[in-house]
């Protein structure tokens, strides 16, 4: 049966003047300086191990190699081979070893070359690390941070294209972060390493070379960003997305194009999946009455039906105008057919076409 | 004055088998024995098969593997009054080799096991009151009822672990932690014939070996993994060659002073750089895998029989001592009645203890939590979360 939904004229075009000053807020930008995402991980990482002789990196590829995406560049030759470990293709074998270095007291931050391969890792983050803490009764925190690209790339076909924030978020005793800019990046990747408890995070390749303003602050040896806390990126009252890491690019590119039509979206960066920031979510709904949520992982059990769930058994619920939507990847394996590969992954004209019908414009 | 003569009297006419006792059972204050000879892999030379072992040693290793005993039946004895609840897998009959291995430790060494957990959690230190009390789930359980039969911890002492394998990078893990802050310690890392097929054990092997991790990878081979026998699991069962390329030891698990002599040899050799080794120390269970396995499928009641009257750790240790007058009987029988005073009272205390309070379901999520409210099981029944433990690795 198809899914209609009733959507009432909502009043998205009466406030002209107001939408034209939030459009304003868009051209903000004119900060000194740029970063890739890239460099932001890697200065992360660098001011980590330079502050604190505990924090080390291991993973395949990160030493020598420069770590397989370059993330690690010059860490090696830096700190040498006592704290950036070349390990062997061994995932659940090196994930053990830094989750039991952890419990012993190191600082280890474990790189999968991507987030596809810690399935062969997933009992070490799940039984290992993200439950010690509980059934040891308080006693054996595990301070790690598992780190490495998620999600989608591009031509890599099903078995490197999943997004695993739905599987690591569902798990209490993880704190799972997914970044999108560089200043994201740096914040959160410094403060999950200073993190006594174990963090997943979980990068995209595809925005590791993309450069972003920063501002000095965060180029600060002790800048870090709150785990567990969203940005607004863009302000709106129409409408509110609400997305992920390459997400937050997709809702930006698509809340310019509604802005060409009047409606201004409200668009939160969530930084965190867990703990995930649902008052910032809902403060942004009682005002906008309306919600999409936009991730490229899967639709069944995902980011956006958690999110939805929680809007409904919230205050929110009853500020809502439409019911919630998800814009999410398709239920379906990535297939490495090009133009099925971009069906399967929300465009910016899915979401602008699901708010326009959620307005009823 | 009356009184004092009839002492007098008394004393001196027991002075002679009183001296002949002292002398000929307390006097000698070591002896040599002869261990079964260990076998080698990749090595020249191993643990003496000579030992020498004190009068106060053998009364401590026989107080410690006795308490294991003892601890370890009143746990079956709670679980069939279905005080134990889930799983419960026994460590009786493989007492030498967990008081051999500790007899050597040092503080900078640490241990992981596997989930037959129980005695290691004593001799790491945790009493046998606060074992059981695990086991009946109560608050005085050392992980105050939370962890149960699998997860206990104590210092130096990193479990307890539930998942058949998983427990191996762990431990060299730990001990990769302690070449890295060169604490000089080992870490002994305890795995069941079993486990020793698991693919993870060769990944952690290999890692250790390449970066020459200073852990004591014990294979305690008690013959079955839960049912299946090690030979109908293991395309080898010379389990202390299958590190390959890393040095091992075969060692008689049921001789507690053959186990301490190769953890000996084991912590000079893995303190001195030259990286992991292997131990395999072959055992036994008696009981089944589990308390819901009656063992007796896979196996005979003859054999279980026979390895209690000719190779028990206990009964065989305590000849031994004997023999070679480093005890004397009485003194062992007073320590088993003194033990068992000990186990009846934990039992006893650890069955009227009470559970944690239902607000410590949200207890000890977070070492930092983030959040301060934790879902119930409705939106309806928030929980708050709590700090309770001391959370070793906050700083």
């Amino acid at each position: 049966m198809a899914f209609t939904i009733s959507f009432h004229k909502s009043s998205v075009l009466t406030s002209t003047v107001k939408i034209l000053k939030r459009s304003l807020n868009t051209t903000r930008v004119l900060a000194n300086k740029q970063m890739t995402v890239r460099d932001a991980l890697n200065s992360a990482m660098d001011d980590e191990m330079e502050r604190d002789e505990r924090v080390f990196i291991l993973g395949e590829e990160v030493a020598m190699y420069d770590g397989a995406y370059k993330v690690s560049r010059g860490l090696y030759k830096k700190y040498g081979e006592k704290r950036v470990i070349d390990t062997p293709i061994t995932e659940i074998g090196f994930a053990g070893i830094a989750v039991g270095a952890a419990m012993a007291g190191l600082r280890p931050i474990c790189e999968f070359m991507t987030f596809n391969f810690s399935l062969q890792a997933i009992d070490h983050v799940i039984n290992s690390a993200a439950k010690t803490f509980y059934m040891s009764a308080g006693m054996v925190n595990v301070p790690i941070v598992f780190r490495g690209p998620n999600g989608a790339a591009a031509g890599v076909a099903a078995q490197h294209s999943q997004c695993f924030g739905a599987w690591y978020s569902q798990c209490p005793g993880l704190k799972v972060i997914s970044p999108y800019s560089s200043e994201d990046a740096r914040g959160l990747l410094k403060a999950a390493i200073r993190d006594p408890d174990p963090v997943v995070f979980l990068e995209n390749e595809l925005l590791y070379g993309n450069q972003y303003p920063i501002t000095d602050e965060v180029l600060d040896k002790d800048f870090v960003l709150p785990i567990g806390k969203a940005k607004i990126e863009r302000k709106g009252d129409h409408i509110t997305f609400v997305a992920h890491s390459k997400g937050v690019e997709l809702a930006l590119d698509a809340a310019k194009e509604l802005s060409s039509v009047g409606i201004e979206t409200e668009v939160i960066n969530l930084r965190s999946l867990r703990p995930l920031d649902i008052n910032t979510i809902i403060q942004s709904v009682v005002r906008t009455n309306h919600i999409i949520s936009i991730e490229q992982g899967w639709p069944y059990a995902g980011i956006g039906s958690e999110i939805a769930a929680q809007i409904m058994e919230s205050e929110a619920f009853y500020h809502l105008d439409a019911p919630v939507i998800r814009v999410t990847g398709a239920d379906v394996p990535m297939p490495y057919t090009k133009s099925l590969e971009i069906a399967a992954l929300p465009q910016i004209n899915n979401i602008v076409d699901a708010a326009k019908k959620l307005l009823g414009v | 004055m009356n009184g004092f003569s009839i002492l007098r009297k008394h004393s001196f006419k027991n002075v002679l088998p009183l001296y002949e006792s002292r002398f000929f059972s307390s006097t000698p204050a070591e002896a040599t024995f002869e261990t079964k000879p260990f076998k080698l892999h990749k090595l020249e030379n191993g643990p003496s098969p000579t030992v020498t072992l004190s009068s106060e040693d053998a009364i401590k290793y026989y107080k410690q593997m006795q308490t294991i005993r003892r601890m370890e039946t009143a746990a079956g004895n709670l679980y069939k009054e279905k005080i134990v609840r889930g799983f419960c897998h026994l460590y009786s009959g493989q007492e030498a080799c967990a008081v051999g291995m500790k007899a050597m430790f040092r503080d900078t060494d640490s241990i992981i096991t596997a989930y037959r957990a129980h005695g290691w959690t004593y001799l790491m230190g945790v009493d046998p009151f606060n074992v059981l009390s695990e086991l009946t789930g109560h608050k005085s359980g050392s992980s105050r009822g939370k962890g149960g039969s699998m997860h206990m911890y104590a210092k130096n002492f990193y479990g307890g672990n539930g998942i058949v394998g998983a427990q191996v990078p762990l431990g060299t893990g730990i001990a990769l932690a302690a070449k890295y802050s060169g604490t000089g310690g080992v870490c002994f890392t305890l795995y069941g014939d079993g486990a020793a097929n698991q693919g993870q054990v060769f990944e952690a092997f290999n890692i250790a070996k390449l970066l020459d991790i200073p852990c004591v990878y014990v294979c305690e081979n008690n013959g079955y993994g839960m049912g299946t026998s090690s030979s109908r699991a293991s395309a080898s069962v010379a389990y202390y060659t299958r590190g390959d390329y890393i040095p091992g030891i075969w060692v008689d698990g049921m001789d507690i002073l053959a186990v301490r002599e190769a953890a000996r040899f084991a912590i000079d050799y893995c303190s001195s750089g030259k990286g992991p080794l292997v131990l395999e120390t072959e055992t036994y269970r008696y009981s089944g895998h589990s308390m819901s396995d009656p063992g007796t499928s896979y196996r005979t009641r003859d054999e279980v029989q026979e390895v209690r009257q000719t190779r028990d750790p206990i009964t065989s240790f305590k000849e031994k001592i004997i023999g070679a007058n480093l005890v004397n009987i009485d003194e062992l029988t007073k320590i088993d009645s003194e033990i068992k005073a000990q186990i009846d009272d934990a039992v006893k205390r650890a069955k009227a203890d009470t559970e944690i309070p239902l607000s410590e379901l949200a207890g000890d999520v977070y070492s930092k939590p983030l959040e301060t409210t934790i879902r119930g099981v409705s939106p309806f029944q928030s929980l708050e979360h709590m700090n309770i433990g001391p959370a070793v690795n906050l700083r």
